[in-house]
């Protein structure tokens, strides 16, 4: 996964970067099954390697596909990424350990959320529409939001006189 | 890419598939791995995979623009009434216990139809970001 | 070390995401690395719910460890949330090619330069 970063980090032709930052989406569905996450690694996989890819590359499509060579030295950014990186990394010792029973997140609502209250056995699926429903409600709506946007942005007025419901 | 026979074999083998996966995710999500946002964007990945092979045009003739539209704001609209239907049961907003005489009963009916509308706007909104790129560069097939 | 490497590698992944944001002048490029921000972002939440020798939080008799389901939601939706602002940013970014015929940073911010000097001759 590393290399692959490394690599979408220094190619300069946009089609492999894209194609490179699909092949880390999979990598990245896989870390998350070796992480009991299967429902994620599953929306991963689909939508980071399989949606997201497809529409880089349809706008690959409508943009050069060559990135100019920067006309900056990159030492600021570096200095400025590295020394966040390493504050973080002090600030990461005060964290739980890795896979510690006893960490606050698994203290406080989650005994609930795994008790099996509305007989649903897969506890995300309950926990995302029963128990978080405002949540989704909510992501539901920035979809939605999202979605209305790029049709304002993206709509073309004058090829379609027939079709003048929704954004624009 | 019209003329790939490899293509649109492969195609036509894979998209029921996906489509069927996509529904079988949808319905089987709670007792397996799965659920409303992951079965919309297979739903969607299968259609622009079929897209991608037989041109936009094509696909433009089986799932129409208006159909699409239609999809991003119903998905909502179920979600949403799915609240307003647990207030005039006598409960409160997304409230499924009401939904049906048995509480967990009733859960299981909300937790389906939320599902259902959050697979219907993330599929809409997916296929309508794609269109809207795919149609933008001018004359594609 | 150990307990804190999946600590640093979410860091690692997220300053690399940082630094092509900042670098890179390419606006596609720069929406790549937003993603990679993201997935680290993701690896921040899904690390601390694993417990070890846990299963993923599907019910059954046979098991009696789950791991934190809570995360996994968080994340599930926001991944989803996640492709739709990209393609909002990648819908903007096309704009900007139109209206620019670049989607270079420097290429853009260098015509607005010398569209704001040219305002200020005619004023003169």
């Amino acid at each position: 996964m590393a290399v692959a970063v490394w690599a979408i980090a220094f190619t300069r032709n946009l089609f492999s970067v894209v194609v490179l930052s699909g092949v880390y989406s999979f990598l990245m569905a896989t870390v998350l099954v070796a992480l009991d996450a299967v429902d994620v690694a599953m929306t991963e996989a689909a939508v980071g390697a399989g949606v997201s890819t497809v529409l880089l590359l349809a706008a690959l499509r409508l943009c050069k596909s060559e990135e100019a060579k920067p006309a900056h030295k990159p030492w600021l950014p570096l200095a400025v990424s590295v020394s966040t990186s390493v504050l973080l990394v002090y600030g990461a010792w005060g964290l739980p350990d890795f896979g510690d029973p006893e960490a606050p997140i698994h203290k406080n609502v989650v005994p609930r959320y795994l008790n099996n209250e509305v007989d649903v056995p897969n506890v995300v699926t309950a926990v995302l529409a029963s128990f978080r429903a405002y949540d989704t409600l909510g992501e539901t709506v920035v979809v939605f939001t999202a979605g209305a946007g790029i049709i304002a942005l993206l709509r073309r007025r004058k090829k379609n006189p027939d079709n003048k419901g929704g954004g624009a | 890419m019209r003329d790939d026979l490899v293509l649109r074999v492969v195609g036509r083998l894979l998209i029921p598939a996906i489509l069927l996966f996509a529904l079988y995710v949808q319905f089987h999500g709670d007792f397996g791995p799965g659920g409303g946002f992951q079965a919309g964007v297979m739903a969607a990945a299968g259609i622009i995979f079929y897209s991608l092979i037989h041109g936009l045009v094509a696909t433009r003739r089986i799932v129409p623009d208006w159909v699409v539209e239609t999809m991003v704001a119903a998905g909502v609209l179920i979600y949403a009434s799915v609240g307003l239907a647990g207030i005039l049961l006598g409960g409160h907003y997304l409230d499924y216990s009401v939904l049906s005489s048995d509480p967990i009963h009733g859960q299981h009916r909300g937790i389906f139809w939320v599902e259902v509308g959050v697979a219907v706007t993330v599929c809409g909104v997916m296929l309508k970001i794609y269109y809207m790129f795919a149609s933008r560069g001018g004359a594609e097939d | 070390m150990l307990a804190h490497f999946t600590n640093v590698i979410t860091v690692f992944l997220m300053v690399a995401g940082l630094f092509i944001i900042t670098a890179r002048g390419n606006l596609i490029k720069k929406l790549v690395g937003l993603s990679l921000f993201q997935t680290s972002v993701y690896l921040l939440y899904i690390t601390p719910g694993k417990l070890i020798g846990g299963t993923a939080p599907i019910l059954s008799p046979a098991y009696t460890v789950y791991s934190n389901p809570l995360p996994h939601v968080l994340i599930l939706t926001a991944i989803v949330v996640g492709v739709s602002t990209l393609a909002l940013g990648l819908a903007l970014t096309v704009r900007i090619r139109e209206a620019y015929g670049s989607i270079e940073e420097d290429e853009i911010l260098a015509l607005d330069h010398s569209v704001e000097d040219d305002e200020a001759r005619e004023s003169h």
